[in-house]
């Protein structure tokens, strides 16, 4: 038996748990360079996490156990996800495990925790937060799925794996339908992890926030678990927008040489995502709840568009 | 003689039958009662899975001719696979729910007699199983009518409250227009049969093997799907649903939610692939609409209730769209003579049939619990009952994640398995439907998402945060049998969920039966680990590795972080320094769903004012801030009212016939006698 992809399993899973912390410092230093301040560094990121891992846990009286619950559950799902992913190689163990329909499976079982333990404290900020997210949810998801079906149909399937390894072998990025996908996974995955203009994660201005709100309520490691799963969260978004449409380097590594190369590749990949992301950042202010609809709407129609451009041009 | 799986099917409705009786004659002493038909209906209910599940697993199919029947045409019964599956269905949450009775219908000693109740279960129960043993059209609608009226009566059995009533009523009326259209798409079919000899042509082997034509196959089609979906509630025939669902005692609604609303879909299952057989595609696409629209609308509904039953029961109009859509999909891929591909999305639609019966039963039982403890069934007067009563809670938000599609329980199972039917379309020859159909996933994705937010509504409402109310003391935790039957159903939404190739293997006779393909549930070793319902390079979903991974990681990060010990303190909340929070502070159901409310607000009739009101002094200093909130179904405002409001306008006309004077009465009588004199004579 090859013992080969369960390395590079576990090398993936290192990657994404230390790796996440670093690329969201990358992503506070850049938007700290564009706006004229001088940056914490790389690592910050890591002594919040160590800092709240040392501290002592408050909850609130009336919280049940699913408020304890949810940190473990979203960080457990946030990881098994990395598993899943292709990053470093397409051969692994665990890419049988899921799809790309499961996967986005596993993000909704985050949210929904998310959003009951926002509910359990009782306080007017958790419901607000949790039926904001519920409701951002429910409108990126279908332009999410839509948006991966396209590749999917031109790759006829859903395995990740897969996909990554036909999209690597051909001369893929020509294609207009994978472009409007593109376009139209941009848009949703700034929804779903909570980035400017759809959310501000550095906001903690009553009315705006929506991800901040839920997680009000919680301290000590309990947070730095959620801290640590949203940075994995942001982190998985780069890897796949990387891996579904810019696999170079990906799909057939064969040795430590060559997982090297793909390491390196993939972080400057990383860096790239992160320069795109504070630029979209820098140029756009937070919208309007109810503007949203357009924003997602619009992220529905281009994966649309790709779809029937799939169909017509293809 | 040897026995056979009809043999258990046809024990399991005598007994129910004899139940009947036996709580007639019971009816005096009312625990004892409960007792004993209860758990008589649970051993019914053991026969009836064995019968069907033995029956799927070894693909047989038995027929029996009772003595009983019409002068000349005897009733025929037969146990084929895709009746055993349903009788499984039925089976098994039957069991569920009649364990859950056995606590649940004593909360009624004292306050009414519960014989009519425990009669008309029972008699439901037989009727439901005899629906789809049943192999003549003329036992069919016999057995079909004892379902109905059976029902009718368990609605109508907190006959208090005019609302019941009325709920009743309009199932009546809808139940019967649905059985009117069966007959004559029935009557139809049997027209076209040849080498049959008198009422011969009423049993289903006549229909199978009738010639109709073209437009006769399609008349026949559409006058059956009505019928049956009316009782299904498939939008526009829905109205009657969240009306009749919720006034239900408890473990009647889930019972008529879980696996009443799937002998319709057994019917339309029966009538398109078995006894019309071959059809065109555009069937299968106008089944797939109406369970899109079914679906979405549905799921919508369901997020703008208050009331916690009723958002159970739109919510099952969403789920019976999931499983039209997998049928419809079957439908337009048999048409195309895929069978490999009918056979995944009818796969998709049976086993999310089986997966609704278990969580709907599961979330109807535990909505039955806190109904039962709170008195009332207003979402708005609930909060923070996890603390009261954690087992309804914990089975709850089981149902909960698993009417949500969250892996790895078993609502995902299925609706994965039409995302995968729906990304085949593209192997259809036919270019409009390559279009059209991947725009249905987006449906089904949205779907999903809104049915995750209408549940963290439906959970986070209900029993998160604190209680909306005055005291929590008097809320109790159910009894233990209805922790049982909730507690067995949790269960089998993780088992499904976990395990899913064993069942799909179980169903692979069905689905031999209907479309002659069946599902290789695996390629590799461990083959029960791997679901893979094509290729392996197309899609595979492995439920014990997603489970057991987020349970390892779960507990490995809760050792790694609980070596050091350290404190958790608890505190009262945080109210940002201004006065005390109180209860209604809270968010609330309506609340939670106002920005979908605003968002999709066309699709429903919504009033809502505000208004200021001053009782002292001067109305630039007001006192109270009220605001109305009245969100009404479309349907019945654009679709039903209109026929409602034109009867009564007619019996009004009529009406004034009856002056209730004699002599005009007597120029009526006159006027009658001389026409009859004139054309009679």
């Amino acid at each position: 038996m090859n013992v080969y992809p369960f390395i590079v399993e576990g090398l993936q899973l290192m990657v994404l748990l230390l790796g996440a912390p670093v690329f969201v410092g990358w992503v506070r230093t850049l938007k700290c360079w564009s706006q004229g301040r001088t940056s914490p560094g790389l690592l910050q990121p890591y002594r919040e996490i160590l800092k709240l891992f040392s501290k002592d846990v408050v909850i609130a009286e009336n919280a049940s156990w699913i408020f304890r619950l949810t940190p473990y559950l979203v960080f457990g799902v946030a990881v098994l996800s990395g598993g899943i992913i292709p990053m470093l190689s397409a051969d692994l163990p665990l890419a049988a495990t899921a799809d790309v329909i499961v996967l986005v499976a596993f993000f909704a079982i985050a949210r929904f925790f998310t959003a009951l333990a926002a509910m359990d404290i009782g306080t007017a900020f958790g419901g607000m937060g949790a039926s904001r997210e519920m409701t951002i949810a429910s409108l990126a998801e279908p332009a999410m799925l839509m948006s991966i079906f396209t590749v999917s149909l031109a790759t006829k399937s859903t395995s990740l794996a897969q996909m990554v390894r036909l999209v690597a072998d051909t001369h893929f990025l020509l294609r207009p339908s994978i472009v409007f996908a593109f376009l139209a996974f941009v848009l949703v995955a700034l929804a779903e992890t909570g980035r400017i203009p759809v959310d501000n994660p550095s906001t903690h201005l009553e009315l705006t926030m929506i991800h901040e709100a839920m997680i009000l309520e919680y301290s000590g490691r309990h947070l730095a678990l959620i801290e640590w799963a949203g940075m994995m969260k942001l982190f998985l978004f780069a890897t796949l927008a990387t891996s579904l449409f810019f696999p170079w380097g990906i799909a057939h590594v064969t040795g430590a040489g060559a997982i090297a190369a793909t390491f390196v590749l993939m972080i400057l990949k990383l860096c790239v995502v992160g320069i795109g992301l504070i630029l979209i950042e820098v140029g756009l202010a937070k919208m309007r709840l109810f503007r949203l609809t357009e924003f997602l709407g619009s992220g529905f129609l281009l994966a649309t568009l790709g779809m029937l451009s799939f169909y017509i041009l293809e | 003689m040897t026995l056979a799986p009809i043999d258990a099917a046809y024990t399991s409705v005598i007994l129910l039958l004899f139940t009947a009786l036996l709580a007639a004659v019971l009816g005096r002493y009312q625990k004892p009662l409960i007792n004993v038909s209860f758990g008589l209906a649970v051993i019914a209910s053991i026969l009836m899975v064995v019968a069907g599940g033995w029956t799927v697993n070894s693909a047989l199919t038995n027929t029996v001719i009772l003595m009983l029947g019409l002068p000349g045409l005897n009733f025929h019964m037969r146990l084929d696979p895709l009746a055993g599956f349903f009788l499984t269905t039925i089976g098994l949450l039957s069991f569920f729910v009649s364990l859950y009775s056995i606590g649940y219908v004593k909360g009624y000693v004292g306050q009414r007699s519960v014989t009519s109740l425990v009669i008309f279960y029972c008699l439901f129960l037989s009727g439901m199983s005899l629906v789809v043993m049943a192999d003549d059209a003329v036992f069919f609608l016999f057995a079909w009518e004892i379902m109905a009226a059976a029902s009718y009566f368990l609605v109508m059995f907190e006959d208090q409250h005019a609302q019941n009533r009325k709920a009743a009523l309009l199932y009546m009326i809808v139940a019967h227009v649905g059985a009117i259209s069966i007959l004559l798409s029935f009557g139809i079919m049997a027209g076209s049969a040849v080498g049959f000899e008198g009422f011969g042509i009423y049993t289903f082997d006549a229909m199978r093997s009738a010639q109709l034509s073209q437009t006769g196959a399609t008349v026949a089609f559409f006058l059956a799907f009505l019928g049956f979906a009316a009782k299904a509630g498939v939008i526009p025939l829905h109205v009657w649903l969240p009306e009749a669902h919720p006034v239900a005692p408890s473990n009647v609604s889930a019972l008529m939610s879980g696996v009443m609303l799937k002998t319709a879909i057994y019917g339309i299952l029966r009538v398109t692939f078995d006894l019309i057989g071959r059809f065109p595609w555009w069937w299968g696409a106008v089944v797939l609409t109406l369970g899109l629209v079914s679906a979405v609308m549905g799921v919508l509904y369901a997020l703008m209730q208050v009331d916690l039953k009723r958002l159970l029961a739109y919510s099952s109009v969403e789920n019976i769209g999931i499983i039209l859509i997998g049928i419809g999909l079957a439908m337009i891929f048999t048409s195309y003579q895929m069978p490999a591909l009918a056979c995944i999305a009818l796969m998709a639609g049976l086993y999310h049939t089986l997966n609704h019966a278990a969580f709907k039963g599961l979330l109807f039982m535990s909505a039955g619990a806190v109904v039962h403890a709170m008195g009332q069934r207003n979402m708005d007067a609930m909060g923070g009952l996890i603390h009261r009563m954690p087992w309804t809670a914990s089975a709850f938000l089981v149902g909960c994640a698993s009417i949500s599609a969250l892996p790895p329980l078993n609502g995902f199972v299925s609706e994965w398995l039409t995302f995968q039917a729906f990304l085949l379309s593209p192997s259809l020859p036919n270019t409009l439907l390559k279009l059209l159909i991947p725009l249905g996933a987006a449906l089904l994705a949205l779907t999903s998402a809104l049915a995750s937010a209408c549940f963290v509504k439906a959970f986070g409402v209900t029993f998160l945060g604190h209680y909306r109310g005055q005291s929590i003391d008097h809320i109790h935790e159910a009894n233990w049998p209805m922790r049982i039957g909730m507690i067995l159903s949790a269960l089998t939404c993780l088992v499904l969920g976990v395990l899913p190739t064993f069942t799909i293997g179980w169903l692979n006779s069905v689905t031999h039966e209907l479309t002659h393909a069946t599902t290789e549930t695996s390629h590799k070793v461990f083959d029960w680990l791997w679901l893979i319902p094509l290729q392996p390079e197309r899609a595979s979903y492995s439920g014990p590795v997603v489970f057991i991974g987020v349970f390892f990681i779960v507990i490995v990060t809760y050792a790694l972080l609980h070596v050091r010990q350290s404190k958790i303190k608890r505190v009262p909340i945080w109210d940002c320094g201004f006065e005390r929070l109180t209860n209604t502070m809270q968010y609330n159901a309506t609340s939670f769903s106002m920005p979908i409310r605003r968002i999709f607000g066309f699709l429903f009739s919504i009033k809502e004012t505000v208004r200021l009101s001053s009782q002292s002094g001067h109305s630039a200093f007001p006192e109270r801030y009220h605001y109305y909130l009245r969100i009404r179904d479309l349907f019945w405002v654009w679709l039903y009212k209109p026929v409602v409001d034109v009867c009564f306008y007619l019996a009004r006309r009529v009406g004034m016939l009856q002056a209730g004077r004699i002599q005009v009465y007597l120029i009526y009588s006159f006027i009658t006698i001389l026409a009859l004199l004139v054309f009679l004579r």
